[in-house]
């Protein structure tokens, strides 16, 4: 007797169930392949479709509130009463965001042109506006100083060759060549925006409008808030309502939409699953009945049937997870241009439903069977 | 014989038959529930996000610019071009007329308010709440109520045909005033119905029925500018192009497609001496908001149709498989492979048609259901959908009894008989 048999014989003589518990699953998923596979085909779809709604689900709302933020600013801060705001507000304001989000200046005099029209000329940093207002459709922004952005509706009263113009506040005159003109559809149509250095040095008038879009979920953007009010007592902080609502709005129906269909996709899934193991563990009834006939216990059979499944569903939901969340980061980058972030919060859910599932339609067809005596069985009854 | 071998089939073997009818149904029922949603979410989220605002603005050709900072009008009120209020109505004849979800006019006037001896300069915004229009044979209601969703107003909305009107919540703490007050403006006494709470301009100003700010400004019939609220198409490469330099059937195909620029033009062209622009901020957005979801609705009717055909295929396998004895029974009376093949195809064709018919009826009031539940609102289905439905129901479970049946007939008729596979 070699080393190793002798090894595995004081091994089965210690525990002699055990073992044979164990040979009887390696076995059967060894011999039976086809089937075997074909019950666990069916986990992995089913688990990796789940982990892939699951996911979706959860991450669809960071996907489309970053999609909300191009709407622009969904908070904004006044001077109260309509004061200027402290000169250190905006370095404060992208404290309080610590890159939550972008907060863009804004200052608003009525100033007038040559021929003494009223037009308001607006002062910001437009690096910034940039990146706050991604709809201003701009065809060249200004990069140097006395170099404005002109409203469309503006453009053909102050400027309509392109030529520099003047503009004068309280009697003080600016001199401003155009960049680029601005076009939005709203009131900066009819605005002249210049940057914030020459509009302070001209006007001696600090911003009074801070614009923030802050990105994040409803209750963040509260808290966001909260915390601005405190760290600038002088600013009114407003939501942006219509943004806020909308965006609420829309967030919730395609979560709805989302969730309803999920549970319909892990309803077929699972039930698909349900049927083909179901069928497995039915055609095994002359495997069941032999071992009963050999006088395996009640305990022991449902304790291997359940083992079994349990493995299977393990197993699959293991496999499907990984292949779900390949999934979802496919549809994120298709659809979103940015990859789903995994989340492992998923794996659990999924893996004590694959078990669930699996143990279900194992016990479902034992308890059928279990009724039956092994002789009819085998007789092919 | 082979009428009667399905029928019999049929008839005596109902637990199986119900059991893969069953799953048959459900994956038809999910498909048709799905593609249902996939197909009118976009409508539906079109409408949600009309809560943002109108996407649409109309302002007279010639006007001269907006000096507005912070909501505060400081372009003298008859200053300027207007719009003909007449007009209005016709908004509603354009081509997308059905898209043409709502309109607001508006007319702010610089009203004096009295107040215990003070005189306090504010802006009187004319409008209407909720109008009743008449286009044609056409009666509708529009205004802010359905323009601006997000006014919020304690107290009652005025009637658009009285002289009651709303304050802004700023103003109303200032000068004290509550809902049921009279205030005095530029020497007329105006009921206050509620106040009024938008986050923007107007809760610094006095919004009043079109028609008083008219009188006010002794100008009947005028308005400054029409906000307009309209379903549109995300605007693609096509969209963006200028209509000028088309020609002529490119350019029908562009001026009847629902892009916000069509839509704009169409309205420029009903009102005389307008113009109409797109509100970038709502209608670019929009687009690429809309253009997600669609998109993900889409991926996901994908995964709905793939997990319903695995479970119709599963279903099939399984009962065939089941039925090996029966199989052998047949080849050793002396069935070819063709004719074994034909009667699982046939009772494969029976199956999917039960199960398509019921589960295109039972999709149908679900996706009823999910559209009521969601969007407070029906989710219509084409009858278009019912034979491609069916269709895809019968090739699923073609593809999914496909690999089942092949096996079944290349069965050694021994070892099926005896049991041994």
């Amino acid at each position: 007797m070699s080393h190793q048999a002798r090894d595995l014989a004081a091994s089965r003589a210690h525990a002699p169930q055990t073992s044979m518990f164990v040979r009887m699953l390696l076995r059967a998923a060894v011999l039976r392949r086809g089937r075997a596979a074909s019950a666990l085909f069916a986990m992995v779809v089913a688990a990796a479709v789940a982990t892939a709604m699951l996911n979706l689900y959860v991450d669809v709302q960071a996907k489309l509130q970053r999609e909300f933020r191009n709407y622009g600013a969904n908070i904004i801060l006044v001077g109260k009463n309509g004061a200027s705001l402290p000169v250190n507000s905006l370095s404060q304001t992208d404290s309080a965001l610590a890159g939550r989000g972008i907060a863009a200046p804004f200052g608003l005099v009525v100033a007038r042109t040559t021929d003494g029209q009223p037009i308001v000329v607006a002062g910001t940093d437009f690096d910034r506006v940039k990146q706050l207002n991604r709809w201003w459709q701009v065809n060249n922004w200004p990069t140097a100083s006395q170099q404005a952005l002109i409203g469309v509706r503006a453009l053909p009263l102050v400027s309509p060759k392109g030529q520099p113009f003047d503009l004068t506040f309280q009697g003080k005159a600016l001199h401003v060549s155009p960049a680029g003109s601005v076009q939005s559809g709203a009131a900066e149509d009819s605005r002249i925006y210049i940057s914030l250095a020459d509009f302070v040095s001209w006007t001696g008038i600090q911003p009074s409008t801070i614009e923030v879009a802050a990105s994040g979920s409803p209750d963040d953007v509260a808290h966001m808030m909260d915390q601005l009010a405190q760290s600038i007592p002088a600013a009114d902080v407003r939501p942006v309502r219509q943004i806020m609502e909308g965006e609420a709005r829309v967030l919730g129906k395609t979560r709805a939409t989302l969730l309803a269909a999920a549970a319909l996709i892990i309803l077929t899934a699972a039930l698909c699953v349900l049927s083909t193991l179901m069928g497995w563990v039915f055609d095994r009834r002359r495997d069941f009945a032999i071992m009963k006939a050999l006088g395996a216990s009640e305990k022991l059979l449902n304790g291997f049937f359940a083992a079994e499944s349990a493995a299977l569903g393990a197993t699959g939901a293991f496999l499907g997870f990984l292949v779900g969340i390949g999934i979802a980061v496919w549809i994120g980058r298709a659809n979103f241009h940015a990859p789903v972030m995994p989340r492992l919060s998923v794996l659990p859910v999924v893996l004590i439903g694959s078990m669930l599932v699996t143990l279900l339609s194992s016990i479902l067809p034992i308890s059928l069977l279990r009724r039956v005596q092994p002789a009819v069985i085998l007789r092919g009854e | 014989m082979f009428i009667r071998l399905v029928y019999e089939s049929f008839r005596r073997q109902k637990r199986r038959k119900v059991l893969a009818g069953a799953a048959i149904t459900l994956g038809v029922t999910v498909a048709t529930a799905m593609i249902a949603v996939a197909t009118d979410i976009g409508d539906k989220i079109n409408r949600e996000l009309r809560t943002i605002g109108a996407n649409l603005v109309v302002t007279p050709q010639e006007d001269t610019l907006d000096v507005e900072i912070g909501g505060i009008n400081l372009k003298p009120p008859t200053d300027g071009a207007f719009l003909s209020e007449a007009e209005l109505p016709k908004i509603k004849g354009i081509f997308w007329h059905n898209n043409i979800t709502g309109f607001a006019p508006m007319l702010p006037v610089n009203v004096a308010l009295e107040k215990g001896g003070a005189k306090l300069d504010v802006t009187l915004l004319g409008t209407y709440f909720a109008k009743h229009v008449a286009y044609g044979n056409e009666d509708f209601v529009t205004g802010v109520r359905s323009t601006h969703p997000w006014w919020k107003v304690g107290g009652a909305w005025p009637d658009d045909k009285s002289n009651d009107v709303l304050v802004g919540e700023t103003l109303a703490t200032r000068v004290g005033a509550r809902p049921g007050d009279t205030l005095n403006v530029s020497g007329r006494s105006l009921h206050v119905t509620g106040s009024l709470s938008t986050g923007g301009a107007e809760d610094n100003e006095i919004v009043a029925p079109l028609a008083l700010a008219q009188q006010i400004i002794g100008k009947p019939g005028a308005v400054r500018r029409v906000y307009v609220s309209a379903l549109t198409k995300p605007e693609d490469a096509f969209g963006r192009r200028d209509p000028k330099s088309m020609s002529g059937a490119v350019y029908d195909r562009w001026y009847c497609t629902p892009y916000p620029q069509a839509i704009a033009l169409q309205l420029t062209e009903a009102i005389s001496h307008s113009h109409a622009e797109q509100i970038r901020q709502v209608s670019q957005n929009e687009g690429a908001v809309l253009t997600r979801i669609e998109g993900l609705i889409f991926l996901i009717t994908l995964a709905a149709l793939f997990a319903s055909a695995l479970a119709v295929s599963a279903a099939m396998a399984t009962a065939i498989f089941e039925r090996r004895a029966e199989v052998g029974l047949m080849k050793a009376l002396g069935a070819g492979k063709f004719a074994v093949a034909a009667v699982f195809f046939a009772e494969a064709t029976l199956l999917a048609l039960f199960g398509g018919v019921i589960g295109f009826g039972v999709g149908s009031v679900l996706a009823h259901q999910i559209g009521h539940s969601i969007f407070n609102s029906q989710i219509s289905i084409s009858p278009v959908l019912f034979p491609v439905i069916l269709a895809i129901a019968v090739l699923v479970t073609f593809a999914g009894s496909a690999l089942a049946i092949r096996r079944a007939v290349t069965l050694d008729p021994v070892f099926a008989l005896r049991g041994e596979l």
